[in-house]
């Protein structure tokens, strides 16, 4: 059983991620893979990281942060952030993982309908934050996009997309994860 | 699984080769980072990108657009996007003109990269399955190493196929490097002989004694330096076939010794006493006109008859230009593989000008300026420099036979006309420049059938 560490990236002046997000990603990620999820102590987000032309966040520097500080031992780390996350072609993502790789990162900044000018759903925001875990979790364990349309690793580049998919594994990707061959 | 398409990322900032490159393997491709444009042509010539993401400022002298032309003219179908964080019209006309698919400004939406490399891979996934849906069309016209999808040589082809098992002399006539060794190579592999020796002799390469004992073989002390007896090339053929290539160049002497073997099926050989009998099948080659120099007494009318029971006559290769793609995509296929480097394909312009060459040495031509092209390519589409040999001059498309005349030469033209226009004389006539009643009248004085 691989043991995923998740833990929560802080930034000053970001107000702190709702309490159940953690909780329900770890949930998440323990009833759709083969992984033990240990909750780590929060690490606050190096300040190097923000960009303040584009008022984000680089994914890649906090990957670099988080892998650091890793704790020795531990399989694999997923961080969860409420900032908003970019990497430098990109105008945002919602994540960033190593492919089959020790560390990486997703965001809810996007996830929050506050952020399209709607009112919070904080059942809609949990749904959202226990896909987005369990996909950037996939990426770690190997696994690529899915064209599969309710696969969790379906890409998705808008929240409605999330919406769309389910939080499962396709059989075929979830036969990847089984026989490690992803 | 998705197949493993390669994509390479070019930009001088490590972070944004990896953050992309990193984006791109979650999506299921092999990404390659080059942090210079020399680093990337480097990487080009080594394996052939289905995508180039290419930033258009770098430093060290190569920015993006010198980068794109040169992994342009070392993949001419590769597809590259330009990548700037400052648009101007005047850069996005100089990449689309120097041949990038894309132009587009960092930061941009994952959901137009995503959408961009997917239509980009969809069109490299149908043009691989073009690719092999024409190999396995090439093989439908393919009989032995012989291609085409030419009437005329389906005719042929068939004919060879029904005459392979017979033991009757075959007489192949055709233009040099026309195939007809092939051809002949095919009837044998493809008969009842094909298990017993196929012997190829060229009878213009050697003199007159020379061939005599070639073919016949000779005794022992039959003339000086015939240290031991040596079995003749009709012996070491018995049971299989004999190919006499260029038989119009046969000396007067062998012609009657060649004649008695054909009838007997027997001879003796050179300085000997004793009758060989052989169980061998001829097949004979020529790019002379026999029938001609029977007429002009330089060539014996019985042999002529003995040779030319079933006669094959292979078309000119610009004759038959439908076959020129299937043709050069074969030897692309089979030479590349030979030379050892990884041509797959050849491009459009290159194609057009294969097709728009006379190919005066016809499909051996053909296959050696493939080979050539091969040499010199460095990528994996051959493309219409690679074929810049290919002087097509006046002089070699309207090469005239010795000793023609100027009658001749009207009845050839008229005839290749009518050809070319399937026997529409006003068609014809159009496109030799005179009248229809003027076509009309040299058809009759000449004796051209339509």
């Amino acid at each position: 059983m691989i043991v995923l560490g998740l833990l929560e990236l802080s930034a000053p002046n970001s107000p702190p991620l709702p309490p159940a997000v953690i909780p329900a990603m770890a949930g998440a990620l323990e009833e759709r893979l083969p992984v033990r999820a240990v909750l780590l102590d929060p690490l606050p987000v190096p300040p190097s990281a923000f960009d303040a032309r584009r008022r984000q966040w680089s994914a890649p520097a906090l990957l670099e942060a988080v892998l650091r500080s890793a704790p020795d031992g531990l399989t694999k780390v997923l961080a969860v952030t409420g900032v908003d996350l970019f990497i430098p072609m990109l105008s945002f993502v919602y994540g960033q993982a190593q492919l089959g790789g020790r560390a990486g990162v997703v965001s809810i900044a996007r996830l929050r309908q506050p952020f399209y000018g709607l009112p919070e759903n904080t059942p809609l925001l949990l749904e959202r934050a226990r896909k987005e875990a369990v996909h950037e979790a996939g990426h770690l364990l190997g696994l690529v996009h899915c064209p599969q349309p309710d696969c969790v690793m379906r890409l998705s580049v808008q929240a409605g997309q999330i919406d769309l998919k389910s939080e499962a594994l396709c059989p075929a990707c979830a036969a990847r994860v089984r026989e490690g061959l992803a | 699984m998705k197949p493993q398409w390669q994509i390479l990322v070019v930009d001088d900032e490590e972070i944004m080769c990896e953050s992309l490159a990193a984006w791109l393997r979650e999506d299921g491709y092999q990404v390659d980072t080059a942090s210079s444009g020399r680093e990337a042509v480097e990487l080009a010539k080594k394996t052939d990108y289905a995508i180039y993401f290419i930033d258009l400022k770098m430093p060290g002298g190569m920015d993006g657009i010198d980068t794109l032309m040169e992994i342009r003219r070392i993949h001419p179908e590769a597809s590259v996007i330009i990548i700037t964080a400052f648009a101007t019209v005047d850069t996005a006309i100089t990449a689309i003109k120097e041949g990038a698919q894309e132009y587009i400004v960092k930061p941009c939406n994952p959901e137009e990269i995503s959408l961009l490399v997917s239509r980009i891979i969809k069109v490299k996934k149908l043009q691989r399955e073009n690719l092999i849906l024409r190999k396995k069309l090439a093989r439908q016209y393919q009989f032995h190493d012989i291609i085409s999808k030419n009437p005329r040589m389906q005719e042929i082809l068939e004919l060879a196929r029904e005459v392979s098992s017979l033991r009757s002399t075959v007489l192949i006539r055709g233009e040099s490097g026309t195939g007809k060794e092939l051809i002949a190579r095919a009837i044998h592999f493809s008969g009842a002989r094909a298990q017993k020796p196929f012997i190829a002799v060229s009878c213009a390469a050697l003199a007159e004694t020379l061939l005599e004992s070639e073919l016949f073989g000779y005794e022992k002390g039959a003339f000086t330096g015939a240290a031991e007896r040596k079995k003749g090339k009709f012996e070491l053929a018995d049971g299989g076939t004999i190919f006499l290539d260029e038989i119009g160049d046969i000396p007067p002497k062998l012609q009657a010794d060649l004649l008695r073997a054909l009838q007997e099926r027997s001879f003796y050989r050179v300085g000997g006493t004793e009758e060989i009998q052989v169980d061998v099948r001829v097949i004979a080659a020529t790019h002379k006109d026999l029938r001609a120099l029977v007429e002009e007494g330089r060539f014996r009318e019985d042999l002529y008859y003995r040779l030319n029971v079933i006669e094959i006559v292979i078309p000119p290769l610009r004759e038959r230009r439908e076959d020129i793609p299937l043709l050069a995509r074969h030897f692309v296929e089979r030479l590349s593989h030979e030379l050892g480097k990884p041509v797959e394909e050849i491009s459009e312009d290159a194609m057009r000008l294969l097709m728009s060459h006379s190919w005066p040495g016809n499909v051996r031509e053909l296959e050696n300026a493939i080979e050539r092209a091969i040499v010199s390519c460095r990528g994996a589409t051959l493309s219409a420099e690679d074929f810049s040999f290919l002087q097509d001059n006046g002089a070699a498309r309207f090469r005239v036979p010795d000793n023609m005349t100027l009658a001749e030469m009207e009845k050839l033209m008229i005839e290749a006309t009518l050809r070319r226009t399937g026997g529409n004389v006003k068609e014809a006539a159009a496109s030799l420049g005179i009248d229809r009643s003027t076509l009309y009248e040299k058809l009759k004085r000449y004796g051209i059938e339509r």
